[in-house]
């Protein structure tokens, strides 16, 4: 399922003395089955991009066009977008209503129209991306869970739906180490197994350095980076000037420049700085 | 969006009358429904006119934001004043069908109109030279002598504070929830009136359970800073009355006075 | 000088009924727990959700008692009920989600809602609160909603309003989780130019591990339990123990850690880049 954003453009209040232009001819595109990272402040319009996609906000102008339907027409039906496209929101463990995790897993699939026995087969398999176990919990209230398993359970209710493109806004925030690395590990699972196009919002540049293909950059309402991850992070100045930091391993790379010591420059990793610096260090050696 | 609705309508523009102390304003206005009230005929409402197109004048706020305050009302009043014509028995003056309009009548549906009109523009007043804030506090200080008899002055003023600080906080809520079950297929706007009803239902219990855990941490949170009830509780900014306020409070008495001598005397 | 914060061998169990069967369950959520907080010392704990650090917190300001054990705090105790107002004021605290913490509609107000609160004249409550705005850089927002403000300027909000009552010591509760890296690094700021220049002692609860760089101390828990504690650089060499415990280390630390097991010869104890940059110049 691609993606391509042409001249898109939202004001927020028209006309009123609070209008602010949210999103600023945005032009991006996105291939099928890729793994997408947004990067962005507060307020620098990534959120407002995100509910574009899904269709909760219609552009001031400009189109959106996903596989060859261009979904700010008029006549396309939100239904249908949101058949194609998942949202989950921030803190999604806020929006759980039901008495049972199952019956709140599957509000999404029972809006699609799907028969129970579909419904079903989708819950249990979107219990076990993110590793709830289905027999044991499908009949407990989603609100004697601790947060994290919270925030599972909301996620699952979008992964459920089973979306072509599915966009995260930023599903780690606030959960501790532990629980965000698994995560991003069951977010990363379910993109290699359907090969579906994710969107993944995140504040964290070491989350995004490990997972995506490529890299937006927002920037005041506009696309200020766009590319693979080796190439933004070499942006140090750019990234630190809109006041986002690179990854610590792209800090070193970058000083140890500065004394004299060249490294490869396209490296954010700390397994690949542990290889150049070995490299570096018998080389000198044997130098 | 929801976050720059302000409840009240207050319109700051500096004026004597946004300096009074709020409790002058709440007893004038107060005096002025009393007013409204006491006088039987139509020549004492042009002193009550000329009082509050002064304190229009004084307090800066154009005109015409106070007329658009009179918009939502416009029905009542119309209704009033239909009532009021067909309702009351006397001298025919006309004949629709069963209903009759009567010399009384119109006289009635006329004082009346007018009556509604003042009444919501004296208050419109109110709320709009005092912020939320002050209006409470006013409100806080001219209960504490009900205390005695255990009017719960300072709790009615805290719960009315809370109130106004989070409901653009709900509201902002209230609209990411609803884009929430959006994105998962829910549908707030079709169907007939039950099954609408029942589509609330993800977004009205999320919400609950958000606002008890806000009021939950809340009271903690009050709690850690020491916060007891009203006793013994100093507030920063203190009501002070100045000769402003005793101007105003003059000349509402004098308008007081004049209406009553209407009343009874004339 | 008497000790800041004494938590003496305390256990916290709370109970929590489970609907189907009516069985009373309890759980330990702090476990035979030993601390000290010095004045004018700035502390890090670190843990997992769940592992006792915020229920640890609430201790030091008498929100929640000990099941077994004392807390003390400027040597008073937290089971006399006379001295609980006292503590509180002493041991101020922030909470983890802004918008939850502030009561008024007004920023000043809602800094004077502590000094109100203790009953402080209204002339040294405008004094105060102007200081207190003034040292979280937000003066300039007195007269705003709060509800306008952005997360960090909230929390700087809810700080202010700590400062005001004149405690000796804060109390963080994750005040940094819920917040951007841009509000994140604001808090940060405040925190440590409180504990430097207003010398206040800092109790800072957090699961980021990069906040605890600057600490005096770091204190680890898991469980209920105290299970690392000491300098920075003493309980971030531990990488394998960190990890194990499923915590973040600071990128450096993972990266020395990684260099020496390949026999280079650095530092367990790099905890930035520089540190890292001045020691592989060294090995040139």
């Amino acid at each position: 399922m691609s993606i391509k954003i042409e001249n898109l453009t939202y004001v927020y209040n028209p006309g009123s003395p609070f209008e602010t232009k949210a999103l600023d001819n945005v032009n991006v595109e996105i291939e099928a089955g890729e793994f997408i990272g947004l990067i962005g402040h507060t307020g620098s319009g990534k959120s407002t991009l995100t509910q574009h996609l899904n269709g909760l906000i219609k552009p001031t102008s400009g189109k959106i066009i996903i596989n060859d339907t261009d979904i700010t027409n008029q006549s396309v039906k939100l239904r249908d977008i949101r058949k194609k496209v998942g949202l989950v929101f921030q803190y999604p463990e806020h929006q759980l209503f039901e008495e049972t995790i199952y019956k709140d897993i599957a509000f999404g699939p029972l809006n699609l129209g799907l028969s129970e026995s579909e419904v079903e087969e989708r819950v249990k398999d979107a219990m076990e991306f993110v590793k709830l176990p289905f027999d044991e919990l499908k009949d407990r209230s989603p609100f004697e869970l601790s947060g994290g398993q919270r925030r599972r359970v909301a996620i699952a209710g979008v992964f459920a739906m089973r979306p072509e493109v599915l966009i995260l806004d930023e599903p780690t925030a606030g959960l501790d180490p532990r629980t965000r690395d698994e995560l991003l590990e069951e977010i990363k699972s379910l993109h290699s197994r359907y090969k579906n196009t994710v969107i993944l919002v995140s504040h964290s540049m070491e989350d995004i350095a490990k997972l995506v293909d490529r890299i937006i950059v927002m920037h005041k309402g506009k696309v200020a980076l766009l590319g693979q991850p080796r190439e933004v992070f070499k942006e140090v100045e750019t990234l630190e000037s809109i006041g986002l930091g690179v990854p610590q391993i792209s800090y070193l790379i970058r000083d140890l420049k500065q004394k004299g010591i060249e490294l490869r420059e396209d490296i954010f990793t700390v397994e690949e700085a542990k290889a150049e610096i070995l490299k570096w260090i018998r080389g000198n050696k044997n130098a | 969006m929801l976050k720059d609705i302000t409840i009240g309508q207050y319109y700051p523009t500096g004026s004597y009358i946004h300096k009074l102390d709020p409790r002058t304003k709440i007893l004038v206005t107060f005096a002025l429904i009393v007013g409204l009230f006491i006088i039987d005929t139509f020549i004492p409402y042009t002193y009550i006119v000329g009082f509050i197109l002064a304190t229009v004048y004084i307090s800066k706020i154009p005109f015409k934001y106070i007329l658009k305050g009179l918009k939502p009302l416009r029905i009542i009043i119309i209704i009033t004043f239909v009532i009021n014509i067909f309702m009351t028995q006397g001298d025919v003056i006309a004949s629709l069908g069963p209903l009759n309009v009567t010399v009384e009548g119109v006289h009635q549906a006329f004082f009346m109109a007018i009556r509604l009109i003042l009444l919501v523009m004296g208050t419109s007043i109110l709320t709009l030279t005092t912020s939320p804030i002050a209006l409470t506090d006013g409100i806080e200080h001219l209960l504490n002598p009900l205390k005695k008899i255990g009017v719960p002055a300072h709790e009615l003023a805290m719960m009315m504070t809370i109130a106004l600080r989070f409901i653009p906080t709900l509201l902002e809520e209230t609209d990411k929830i609803m884009k929430a079950q959006m994105a998962r297929g829910a549908d707030f706007e079709s169907g007939n009136i039950i099954s609408r009803a029942k589509s609330l239902v993800p977004l009205l219990v999320p919400l609950f359970i958000s606002a008890f855990r806000r009021a939950d941490e809340l009271a903690m949170a009050m709690e850690a800073r020491c916060y007891r009830g009203g006793e013994n509780r100093t507030r920063m900014k203190e009501l002070n009355m100045t000769g402003r306020d005793v101007v105003a409070l003059g000349a509402t008495t004098l308008l007081l006075a004049v209406l009553l001598f209407h009343r009874i005397i004339l | 000088m008497s000790k800041m914060v004494e938590v003496k061998d305390i256990q916290f169990e709370y109970k929590n009924n489970t609907e189907e069967n009516n069985e009373e369950q309890s759980t330990l959520a702090i476990n035979d727990v030993t601390v000290t907080v010095e004045p004018g010392e700035f502390v890090v704990v670190i843990g997992h959700n769940g592992s006792g650090k915020s229920t640890l917190a609430k201790h030091m300001n008498a929100l929640l008692l000990p099941t077994k054990g004392d807390v003390l705090v400027k040597g008073l105790n937290t089971k006399d009920e006379e001295n609980i107002w006292e503590i509180r004021q002493n041991a101020g605290m922030v909470f983890q989600n802004p918008d939850n913490q502030l009561v008024a509609t007004i920023v000043e107000e809602d800094v004077a809602f502590g000094p109100e609160n203790l009953g402080v004249e209204p002339k040294e409550i405008h004094r105060r609160v102007e200081e207190a705005l003034n040292i979280v850089d937000m003066l300039e927002y007195r007269g705003k909603a709060p509800h306008l403000l952005s997360g960090g300027q909230k929390q700087r909000i809810a700080i202010a309003g700590v400062i005001a009552m004149r405690p000796n010591c804060i109390i963080f509760d994750e005040p940094t989780a819920m917040l951007d890296p841009s509000g994140r690094k604001e808090v940060i700021n405040t925190i440590k130019k409180l504990n430097k220049e207003e010398n206040i002692t800092i109790v800072h609860i957090t699961h980021f591990m990069e906040e605890a760089v600057d600490a005096d101390r770091v204190i680890v828990m898991e469980q209920g339990e105290i299970v690392l504690q000491g300098k920075p650089k003493e309980v971030f060499s531990k990488v394998e123990s960190l990890k194990k415990l499923g915590l973040d280390v600071p990128q450096m630390t993972d990266l020395a850690n990684e260099l020496i097991k390949e026999g280079i010869n650095l530092p367990q104890d790099i905890l930035t880049v520089d540190e890292m940059v001045m020691k592989l110049c060294q090995l040139k």
